[in-house]
């Protein structure tokens, strides 16, 4: 008994000592608490009630994208006094069933995306001839205004498209493959077309990978480039393809050079060792903090952001020569 | 409770006392969920008891259930179909491909994806009679078959991932009037598929409850080889069924063709599973021969208020999920325990 009293007890001792060693000097919670505290632009604070907006988007679950959005959107929510109630489905049938449950809560305003203008207007419509200022952001840019909403804050997918294509003309690009995360999403299939369009003359082909499930991507990249040898550049349309691109690349014993839409702060890592070449950046953060921001200054000051035109926040290039800038907001979780 | 007893001396033909008999319904579980549900977010969302957001919900749960009655059959005859959810978005492409690109009159497209959708259902039976396969890989497999058709169809004949709009051929008007129109009762706005989704749960229980076919699907789910035996018609009974579930598909697929005028090509992946749930909250055994269509619906209802309720409550809906889980187990347990003490009297 004894004996096994001491065991226990020295047991217990190592596993305190474990636990205490256990604790990581630097990283984890603690430091990604207290970068975000000063992470967030703050500004006077206004006073009153909460008011309660409904931020509804076709995001699917688990994109690192979205986080932009969402911190964004938070910011101008402290500083607005508001309170922010996010919703999202890829379905646009299901996105509009959201909507017209807002609507049917009566939210002090509604800000949203729309990536399928006959599906979604309706309701949108409704949202607005029932008194609720809505603000439009990352999806809908050509119908926005049309709709009747307060502003569009966003880039044109397919311009982006273009641009990207032609950046990677530059860089040498002779056969591109661009690798799209979900099927059936008008957007991504716009951002395709344009990269095509604007690397004219270079062979473009589209692929399509499962985006939710890392492990594929990488093999179905890395299946792609060993089919298919002459592949020199791998567009990807999110920051989490691109680095999953990566792996693929180096796996095939490839030198094809990725670019990507979208970014985050691996991807601004990995943008600084030189394996990913560049990322055109549509500034999430700022697509979710002024389409808070646009409903504040609506309703309480009878703005519009834009004086009828959408807000372009994007395209933006991030590649070698500004890496060094950009870094420092991305480790804040801002850019 | 008074227990009539009518043969004391063989408990076989004991009459049941009207409580048990109540009590052991499969749908009982499903209605003592669908109360606690209602009463927790009539508590917490205030939207949740305004009256005239009856039908939001009613809608959203409607979405659902049309096709979870014909799931739930489909599960007391003792089959799954995985398709069921890809099959609705296929439906709706078939009507909005063929009348776009022929510039056909809409109802043209109507009752192709009717005869599409009716042929699917008659494969997934055939298919599985054919092969003695378990219905999960059957339709498993038409269910990645119809995946990839819907998405590169779509891209060969709308040169994108949505439908074409349908607006200006013939007919449109009156089949969105037939499939996505609305009418007021009170302050409360019904749309029809809830009438669709109504008059299908009615439909489901007589059939199932007093008729021959009905009770050929208990037999046929219960113990097929014994239901072969005194000479009821499985095969073709499984096969309607089949059909029943994609009938049930072109009608909410013609309503998302309608009233959202486009459908979306990879729309419907992962609904399969919110009609097994919505079957099983309502009482059926995944083993099959044992269920209820009134319970598939309260089921969808379930579904419908939790959706939207967490909404109307304003609580974070990454929970959603979580949610849905718990209920899952939960509705299953009280299943499992009132059946139980419902056998036990």
């Amino acid at each position: 008994m004894i004996r096994s009293k001491r065991a226990v007890g020295a047991v217990v001792a190592l596993s305190a000592a474990l636990a205490l060693t256990a604790c990581s000097s630097s990283g984890g919670k603690d430091a990604a608490d207290s970068s975000s505290a000063a992470a967030a632009p703050a500004a006077g604070a206004a006073a009153g009630p909460k008011k309660t907006i409904a931020m509804i988007t076709h995001a699917a679950p688990g994109d690192t994208f979205w986080d932009r959005i969402r911190k964004g959107a938070d910011a101008a929510a402290a500083k607005n006094n508001y309170e922010v109630q996010y919703s999202s489905d890829p379905d646009a049938t299901k996105q509009a069933q959201l909507i017209q449950a807002a609507i049917d809560k009566k939210v002090d305003g509604i800000a949203v995306t729309d990536p399928n203008t006959p599906a979604l207007g309706d309701v949108i419509k409704k949202a607005i001839a029932a008194g609720i200022p809505v603000s439009m952001f990352n999806a809908g840019g050509p119908d926005a205004l049309g709709l009747g909403a307060i502003g569009y804050f966003g880039q044109g997918e397919k311009d982006a498209g273009i641009a990207v294509g032609a950046k990677a003309k530059a860089d040498g690009a002779t056969n591109i493959i661009c690798v799209n995360q979900t099927q059936g999403q008008q957007q991504l299939v716009d951002r395709c077309d344009g990269v095509t369009e604007g690397a004219a003359g270079a062979k473009v082909k589209m692929i399509y990978v499962n985006g939710t499930d890392d492990s594929a991507v990488t093999t179905t990249i890395q299946a792609t480039l060993t089919q298919d040898k002459t592949v020199d550049y791998v567009v990807t349309l999110g920051a989490p393809i691109a680095l999953d691109a990566v792996k693929a690349v180096k796996a095939a014993s490839s030198s094809a050079k990725i670019g990507t839409f979208d970014t985050n702060e691996q991807l601004v890592a990995a943008i600084k060792d030189k394996s990913v070449q560049f990322a055109v950046d549509q500034q999430p953060y700022m697509q979710g903090y002024l389409s808070i921001d646009s409903i504040w200054w609506y309703t309480t000051n009878g703005n519009t952001l834009g004086g009828g035109q959408n807000v372009a926040t994007g395209p933006a290039f991030i590649d070698q020569t500004n890496i060094a800038a950009v870094e420092k907001f991305a480790a804040n979780g801002t850019r | 409770m008074t227990t009539v007893t009518a043969t004391p001396t063989d408990d076989r033909v004991a009459t049941r006392s009207a409580t048990a008999t109540i009590m052991g319904r499969p749908e009982v579980g499903a209605l003592i969920g669908a109360v606690a549900v209602a009463v927790l977010f009539l508590l917490v969302a205030p939207a949740f008891r305004s009256v005239g957001n009856i039908g939001t919900i009613l809608y959203g749960s409607s979405t659902i259930g049309i096709m979870a009655v014909a799931v739930a059959l489909l599960m007391i005859g003792g089959e799954f179909d995985l398709s069921a959810g890809v099959a609705v978005t296929t439906s709706g492409l078939a009507a909005a491909h063929l009348a776009w690109f022929f510039s056909l009159n809409v109802w043209v497209g109507i009752v192709f994806a009717l005869v599409l959708s009716l042929g699917v259902g008659a494969f997934n039976g055939w298919l599985l009679h054919v092969t003695g396969l378990p219905s999960f890989l059957v339709t498993l497999g038409t269910f990645f078959v119809l995946q990839g058709v819907n998405l590169a169809l779509t891209r060969v004949v709308a040169g994108g991932v949505s439908s074409n709009s349908l607006n200006d051929l013939d007919g449109f008007d009156s089949a969105k009037a037939v499939f996505a129109s609305s009418f007021q009762l009170g302050s409360v706005e019904i749309k029809v598929p809830i009438i669709f989704w109504a008059a299908l749960t009615v439909i489901g229980a007589i059939v199932l409850l007093r008729t021959h076919y009905g009770s050929w699907i208990f037999s046929a789910g219960g113990d097929s080889a014994a239901a072969r035996a005194v000479g009821v018609p499985v095969t073709g009974t499984k096969i309607a069924l089949f059909m029943g579930v994609g009938f049930c598909a072109w009608i909410l697929g013609m309503h998302n063709l309608f009233n959202y005028n486009n459908v979306q090509s990879g729309a419907g992946v992962g609904n399969e599973f919110i009609y097994i749930i919505s079957a099983v909250i309502g009482g059926c055994l995944l083993t099959g021969g044992y269920g209820s269509v009134v319970g598939a619906t309260v089921g969808s209802l379930i579904f419908g208020m939790t959706q939207l309720g967490i909404f109307y409550a304003g609580w974070d809906p990454d929970w959603f999920k979580t949610f849905l889980g718990v209920m899952l187990i939960a509705a299953t347990l009280v299943n499992l325990y009132v059946k139980r003490k419902a056998d036990a009297r």
